[in-house]
């Protein structure tokens, strides 16, 4: 082995190649969008590791893309890239789409409406290493996790769909339907073609897959604030959805 | 194997075991004292079952954290991103 490729060993070895690329999908975000990028340009930057972020907008109609277009002049075009689609198709496509294009190794995955705090990031990538897991998942119900801006009939629902997805499924990660996690990016591409749901759904069937093909999920608690600005996309027959989501995924998986 | 199939492994076992003990399929006789517990041992079982997860489901919902700096903490770094932000030229 010649010097250098051992040196270039080394240096992978100790993780000082590993490159992150923040998956970020936006629909009506303009307001949000600023923020939740300088928030990862400051952690990123304090923390030193090698990142990207990738915006994947859906034709949003407020304008969203022309935002993402500004800050991408202020911050480089090598840490901002902009992967738009004409119109919205949906979450889970929007992060196939946006994976095409991530030249990291890890893929992180957040919503982009501020209620994932990019502060955590770096414990999840501390975690990642602590215990080389294929799967790093924020959890809002263990731990110092937990949540802002939910009444009581929120809390309910959550947990009590929580129970009952953990009772049926027996996944082995406590929060299945949060979206704010780290893969190593062959793990992602792989899950992403299996699965097949759709809104929450997406999140659960991801773990649920997860198990089954053995991967290894490590999880740190995050404190989820509901959006400030903009509202949630996902609504209406929510809980109907959810439940036939979990009873296919029980019958199937 | 499924979940949903594991579940029913599971459930058709436990039937037969108390099917087989209740009404006395091998002639094993047990003495009445036992017999007594386990005829309606399903039924408590449920309601074993389903006092738990009220109780689990209760308790989760009474002790989920609210994170009161979390949000202060968020609503400051707003304000300073937003001023950050706008010095270096962007317009909201
Ligand atoms: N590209 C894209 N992003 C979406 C779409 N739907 C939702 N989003 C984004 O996905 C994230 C989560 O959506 P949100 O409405 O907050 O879902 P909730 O937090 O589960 O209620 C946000 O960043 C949204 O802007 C879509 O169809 N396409
Ligand atoms: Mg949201």
């Amino acid at each position: 082995m010649s010097v250098v490729s051992r040196r270039d060993k080394i240096r992978k070895d100790e993780g000082g190649q590993d490159k992150y690329s923040v998956l970020l999908p936006t629909y009506n975000e303009r307001e949000n969008l600023p923020l939740i990028v300088w928030l990862l340009v400051k952690y990123f930057g304090e923390s030193g590791f090698n990142y990207e972020i990738i915006i994947i907008d859906d034709g949003s109609p407020d304008g969203t893309l022309e935002v993402a277009q500004q800050l991408q002049k202020i911050y480089g075009s090598d840490k901002i890239l902009l992967r738009p689609r004409e119109k919205k198709l949906g979450l889970g496509t929007a992060y196939i789409h946006g994976m095409q294009h991530a030249s990291g190794n890890f893929i992180i995955i957040m919503d982009a409406d501020l209620s994932h705090h990019p502060k955590f990031i770096p414990q999840f990538i501390g975690k990642q290493k602590e215990g080389n897991f294929d799967i790093v998942s924020g959890t809002r119900y263990i731990g110092n996790g937990g949540v802002y801006g939910w009444d009581l009939k929120r809390k309910l629902i959550s947990r009590g769909a929580n129970y009952l997805s953990q009772v049926l499924l027996r996944p082995g990660a406590s929060d299945l339907t949060g979206s704010f996690r780290l893969y190593k990016k062959e793990v992602l591409q792989k899950l992403v073609t299996h699965c097949v749901s759709k809104g929450y759904v997406f999140q659960m069937e991801m773990i649920v897959r997860a198990r089954q093909f053995k991967y290894t999920i490590g999880e740190v608690p995050i404190s989820f604030v509901d959006r400030v600005y903009g509202e949630s996309k996902l609504g209406g027959n929510e809980i109907v959805s959810f439940l036939k989501g979990l009873l296919t995924l029980f019958a199937t998986t | 194997m499924t979940k949903l199939a594991e579940w029913l492994l599971g459930l058709t076992l436990l039937g037969g075991v108390w099917v087989t003990l209740t009404f006395n399929l091998l002639g094993l006789a047990l003495p009445r004292a036992c017999w007594e517990v386990v005829w309606p041992l399903p039924v408590y079982l449920l309601v074993v079952f389903g006092c738990y997860s009220l109780a689990t489901v209760g308790y989760r919902v009474a002790t989920f954290n609210d994170c009161e700096d979390a949000a202060r903490e968020l609503q400051a770094q707003i304000t300073e991103a937003k001023c950050d932000l706008k010095r270096r030229g962007l317009r909201f």
